[in-house]
């Protein structure tokens, strides 16, 4: 294995491989799903960057309404009504009222081992799809800084279980007014399943499913722990589409909050 | 000849102290035995390594370990053997088989092996056709897979070890695979080393060694519908033939009674006995379970005379007799053969094998995992949901070479063999589940053998004679030489001997059939001779098969002669003229030995007597289905006063 | 019900080689390796191609179909359009031998490197205790018929051949992660699938898992369970902390 040419584009085959200049003989459309992959998140985040930024139209006073992406709400420019964990965050442009938060989900998601798989193919084309070959000239894959800290996945993990919980406490906190009374509208539904959602693609994790009983050998002598193992295991077989829901209803829940707190819309109510 | 082809020069040329012929379950355990008695050992395989016939193996690996039931033992075990052998078996090696087949199943959990486990953490063990108790330790459906993986794995374990003392992984043990063996040297009488060639790039190599053993397995690929691979050429057979060995029991063929018979390019892949071990039945057109209309007399004790019981049988195996869907595989072929012969076969020309509707989907799935999707994925039915179609395939030989029960060896100093490719173990009918046990049990004991022998020559070997390699490499490129230009395609011929086979030889044999055969065998011997490849020597499949039909050839006359020579029908070997067992004929073995270049010569040989404390093991009522009066004679009833041994 | 197909097939060495186009017949409920010996019997006798059992249990015939990997003998002609060109390969990452066959022998390398089982040395055979539900992770993995497609398809190594030296590939990962599982084994194997495997060149996208012919969840049941366990003893200073604080006797 002397000489080993590069494969750049496809072109030239390594020495003593079957001579195929084609970068890939696949016949069907294997570029769908990476473009699509790049369009959802691309779209995701545009969005999300804008809100984050957007400092209005985060909280619904009336019905307690919190949209997660200001969750918690720290910043001496939170409304304090909003505002459960005090406010101490100076309040400039540059800085989200969820400053405190929003980079460890960032950080959550961007080292989930379903959304690598998503950005390294849609992202940076490595590879592509299965069987194409990818434009890279040298390749090291996660042994090096910076996507040796892939490894960290499990701390934002915690971290993520934290955010959860704060997450549920403004769920639940939705059912009550500001007038102080019970209330129940499509506000507080969109908002549960929003945390409904957001936990199970917590708990699906991989890191979890380790941490939880995948790393223990010997199941028979641990039998509560085989049993979490295999509900996460269960939970982690549906990993990506739960990544996808939860981008879904975290744009959704953050758009209805947006919309009934701009006055574009009223809040469907059920009760008060 | 171009000189591309010819290629004149030196041979490459191995020394080692046991050349193994064949990487399948016998070859390997063989190996691993040789090296670990300290001998320089070399496989030879003709496919990659790991790729062995044993993966086909599905159901379980049988020895009595008792684990799920308390009460079976080696004797059990002996006895089912013996009973599904119709007593033909050569009862040292099914004793041997029966003592120590726990002990080698063991061992492969030292070496890596995960077995499905009891309850309790011991290696589970199922039920199957012919065995009183559960008793194949097993994966899933993959139970050969696992035994190749495992053996595969030691070899690598043991080169590890090789390594860290040599620093060379091969210097004790080297896996040469893709590489074809063509002629075995004898000289001065004894083992002298192989003849082979390697596939990919056609070169030759010879292999310099006192001891040889074949474990090359079985001769299926001489059938049109069989479940076996292309390797399964009968090369073992074919080269112990020529070597001056002995072969025995060649006229029992098993046929196994479920291979699928639809869509025509996987007709005879295997369907597990598992399926019906896990409750599937067999059912004609006509949707009835017919395997009760075909109990045989000496079975009646033993099998279930109701749907109703053999269904209770599944959860309650202590009180009930089990369904006549487990009989043995000859019994359940046969009854096959004739419910489609009688027009109520499937639409296919099999019957139905229906586990759809005795489990849930979810259960067939976890049980049967390669079985649904061999049928999801090559025929596009969900087993779960409709009923198989199944028909008998060729699926073992239990003939084979002739050899010493203790050390596996041969007439031929220094040839040893071991699996399906030596005889006498199986009688005229395989147990399922015996052919796993089978490879470990006599793989041991043939590189044991073999290791003793080289010890026993004490450093005089027969060196190989130089005529003999010139002669070797000679017959190996004679399709590609001028004297066959214009012969035919091999491929042609091959079908042709695989036809004859399948209609003149099959399942049910008739005397003037197989004349026929006798005569269309030497026909296709001559044109065997002269089949013409062209193309060049790098991974040619013509040139491989051309040089495979010699073995073919010679092996398919030996199961066509000693078919012709037994005048009864017993396992493996059904004669439509003589359709009865007939005692006479269960001390008697037939005897091939190879009589010039493509012909045999048969003898009858008698049967060592049983020793009497084996004989003891059985029932006389039992014994007397199987022998003459006055061999009943020694039995511990008879010697107690009884007289009902001389009735008979 | 049989069709006249258009194959367009690979020929050639390790020098040189080009796609060959076959009209060659098919008929109902075969699969691709049919029309490959097909081809065999009638128009290109000297047509190199591996295969064994033809029933998806050895995986020899392993070839690339339309650009996919794939078992010949498992890929049945009716997934096809009768009117589509179908492209058959060898193995694109590993060196030719001649027409569909390849020299698979990287495989068998890194097969020799992980290290074997390593019993407790005191347990007797006979003597093994396991539960199922202990040894059912590592099953699932010896269910692998070594096949190499997850091999083939790893861009690691398909696409950087300078890779190979220092990656296992998925199949030999999947090894030391079985191992590792294994509740017996006694061999400390994490930081050697790290540190001499290549476990970290994976990018865990996936492609191993699509082509098992087996459907065993490579990625998710071998990798990134061995990749965390890789974190507990490389990378998470808790554990590492603890392991210094409360040392534990054989720990």
């Amino acid at each position: 294995m002397s000489a080993a040419p590069e494969i750049s584009h496809g072109t030239v085959a390594s020495a003593g491989r079957a001579q195929i200049s084609a970068r890939t003989l696949r016949t069907d459309r294997w570029w769908l799903p990476p473009l699509l992959t790049f369009a959802g998140l691309a779209a995701w985040v545009a969005y999300a960057t804008v809100r984050a930024f957007m400092q209005e139209w985060y909280f619904v006073e009336e019905y307690n309404y919190l949209t997660p992406f200001y969750s918690p709400c720290v910043s001496v420019g939170c409304e304090p009504e909003s505002a459960h964990f005090g406010r101490f965050l100076p309040d400039v442009w540059w800085l989200p009222y969820a400053s405190l938060t929003l980079p460890f989900l960032l950080l959550f998601r961007l080292t989930c081992y379903y959304y690598r798989k998503a950005y390294y193919r849609a992202f940076w084309l490595s590879p592509p799809a299965c069987g194409v070959a990818e434009p890279h000239k040298k390749y090291s894959g996660e042994t090096r800084f910076p996507l040796l800290g892939q490894n960290l996945h499990r701390y934002f993990f915690y971290a993520a279980t934290l955010i959860s919980v704060i997450n549920t406490y403004d769920a639940v906190l939705a059912f009550g007014k500001a007038d102080g009374g019970f209330g129940l509208g499509l506000g507080n539904i969109i908002l549960v399943a929003n945390v409904v959602a957001l936990w199970a693609y917590t708990i699906s994790c991989h890191s979890c499913r380790s941490i939880v009983g995948g790393r223990i050998n010997n199941f028979s002598k641990h039998p509560m722990r085989y049993k979490s193992w295999q509900f996460v295991s269960r939970l982690n077989t549906k990993h990506m589409e739960l990544a996808w829901l939860t981008l879904a209803t975290l744009a959704l829940t953050d758009f209805y909050i947006m919309a009934v707190s701009a006055g574009w819309i009223s809040d469907l109510r059920i009760v008060g | 000849m171009s000189p591309d082809i010819e290629r004149p020069g030196n041979i490459e040329r191995h020394d080692y102290d046991v050349v193994v012929i064949g990487a399948g379950g016998a070859g390997l355990r063989a190996a691993i035995e040789a090296r670990a008695q300290g001998k320089r050992t070399a496989i030879i395989s003709k496919s990659l390594f790991g790729k062995a016939h044993t993966v086909m193996a599905e159901g379980g690996c049988a020895a009595a370990m008792g684990n799920v039931n308390s009460n079976d033992s080696w004797m059990v075990h002996y006895r089912d053997t013996m009973r599904g052998g119709k007593f033909l078996n050569n009862w040292r090696m099914a004793e041997l088989h029966a003592r120590e087949a726990p002990d080698r199943v063991w061992e492969l959990e030292t070496y890596g092996a995960l077995f499905d486990r009891t309850p309790d953490g011991r290696i589970s063990q199922r039920n199957f056709g012919g065995h009183t108790y559960p008793r194949l330790a097993h994966v899933g459906d993959r139970t050969g897979l696992e035994l190749i993986r495992t053996l595969q794995q030691k070899i690598v374990s043991l080169q590890q070890e090789d390594y860290r003392e040599t620093g060379d992984y091969d210097s004790n043990i080297r896996v040469f695979h893709e590489c074809t063996i063509t002629d075995l040297f004898v000289s001065e009488g004894r083992v002298a080393g192989a003849f082979a060639y390697y596939r990919g790039t056609g070169d030759f190599v010879r292999f310099d060694a006192p001891a040889v053993v074949l474990a090359t397995g079985g001769v299926g690929k001489s059938y049109q519908v069989t479940s076996n691979s292309w390797e399964y050429t009968g090369d073992g057979h074919a080269l112990a033939l020529r070597a001056g060995a002995t072969l025995i029991n060649m006229e029992f063929l098993q046929f196994h009674p479920t291979g699928m018979v639809w869509p025509p390019s996987v007709k005879g892949i295997l369907v597990t006995e598992s399926v019906r071990g896990d409750g599937g039945v067999l059912r004609n057109s006509e949707g009835k379970r017919f395997m009760f209309d075909y109990i045989p007399d000496v079975f009646k004790e033993q099998y279930a005379t109701s749907e109703e019981e053999g269904d209770r049988w599944y959860a309650d195996q202590e009180n009930n007799r089990r369904p006549p869907e487990l009989l043995p595989r000859d019994e359940v072929a046969r009854a096959i053969n004739s419910e489609v012969k009688a027009g109520r076969g499937s639409p296919h020309g099999g019957v139905f094998l229906d586990i759809a509707s005795r489990l849930k989907p979810d259960e067939i799935q976890k049980r049967l995992p390669s079985m649904y999707h061999q049928f999801k994925e090559l025929a596009d039915v969900d087993i779960t949901q409709e009923a198989m179609e199944v028909g008998p395939t060729c699926h073992y030989v239990m003939g084979g070479v002739e050899v010493d029960p203790d050390t596996a060896m041969s007439k031929v100093p220094g040839l040893f063999s071991a699996g399906e490719c030596s005889g006498g173990m199986h009688g005229s009918n395989r147990l399922g589940g015996n052919s796993l046990s089978d490879l470990l049990v006599f793989g041991r004991r043939a590189g044991a053998g073999a290791a003793a022998y080289v010890d026993g020559l004490g450093g005089v070997r027969a060196a190989v004679a130089i005529d003999d390699v010139t002669e070797a490499q000679k017959r190996a490129l004679l399709p590609f030489s001028s004297a066959t230009e214009g012969g035919e395609n091999p491929f042609v011929v091959h079908l042709e001997l695989q036809k004859t086979m399948n209609d003149l030889v099959g399942i049910i044999r008739k005397a003037d059939e197989m004349e026929l055969a006798l005569k269309a065998l030497q026909d296709i011997a001559v044109r065997a001779r002269t089949v013409s490849v062209a193309g060049r020597r790098e991974f040619n499949p013509g040139w491989h098969l051309a040089l495979d039909l010699r073995n073919m050839l010679l092996v398919s006359l030996c199961v066509a002669k000693a078919a012709l020579e037994r005048r009864e029908s017993r396992g493996g070997h059904t004669r439509d003229d003589y359709p009865v067992m007939d005692s006479d004929w269960r001390h008697v073995l037939l005897v091939l030995s190879a009589l010039g270049e493509d012909n045999v010569n048969l003898v009858r040989q008698e049967q060592l007597p049983m020793r009497p404390e084996l004989f003891d093991l059985f029932e006389l009522d039992e014994l007397k289905n199987y022998y003459t009066g006055e061999e009943l004679g020694g039995h511990r009833a008879d010697a107690s006063g009884s007289d009902k041994g001389d009735k008979l | 019900m049989s069709y006249d197909a258009r194959f367009r097939v690979w020929r050639g060495d390790d020098e040189k080689g080009e796609l060959v186009d076959y009209p060659v017949e098919v008929n109902e409920g075969e699969v691709v390796l049919d029309i490959i010996h097909r081809l065999q019997q009638t128009q290109a006798q000297d047509l190199a191609v591996r295969w064994n059992c033809k029933a998806g249990k050895c995986g020899s015939c392993s070839a690339e179909i339309n650009g996919r990997p794939r078992l010949m003998c498992m890929t049945r002609m009716s997934t096809f359009t009768e009117t589509e060109t179908i492209t058959v390969t060898p193995l694109r990452t590993f060196p030719v031998i001649r027409d569909l066959v390849t020299d698979v022998s990287f495989n068998y390398t890194k097969a020799r490197e992980i290290p074997s089982f390593a019993p407790p040395p005191d347990l007797a055979p006979g003597d093994y205790r396991m539960a199922q539900v202990d040894v059912e992770r590592s099953q699932e993995f010896r269910k692998c018929i070594e096949c190499f497609l997850c091999q083939d398809i790893c861009h690691v190594v398909r696409d950087h051949e300078e890779n190979k030296e220092s990656f296992a590939g998925p199949r030999y990962l999947m090894r030391i992660a079985e191992l590792d599982m294994h509740p017996l084994d006694v061999a400390d194997r994490q930081k050697e699938a790290q540190e001499e495997h290549g476990l970290g060149m994976c990018n865990i996208t996936k492609c191993c898992t699509e082509v098992c012919p087996e459907h065993i969840k490579i990625t998710d049941n071998a990798l990134i369970p061995l990749k965390e366990r890789v974190v507990d003893r490389k990378y998470d200073p808790l554990v590492w902390l603890g392991s210094k604080i409360f040392k534990r006797p054989g720990a």
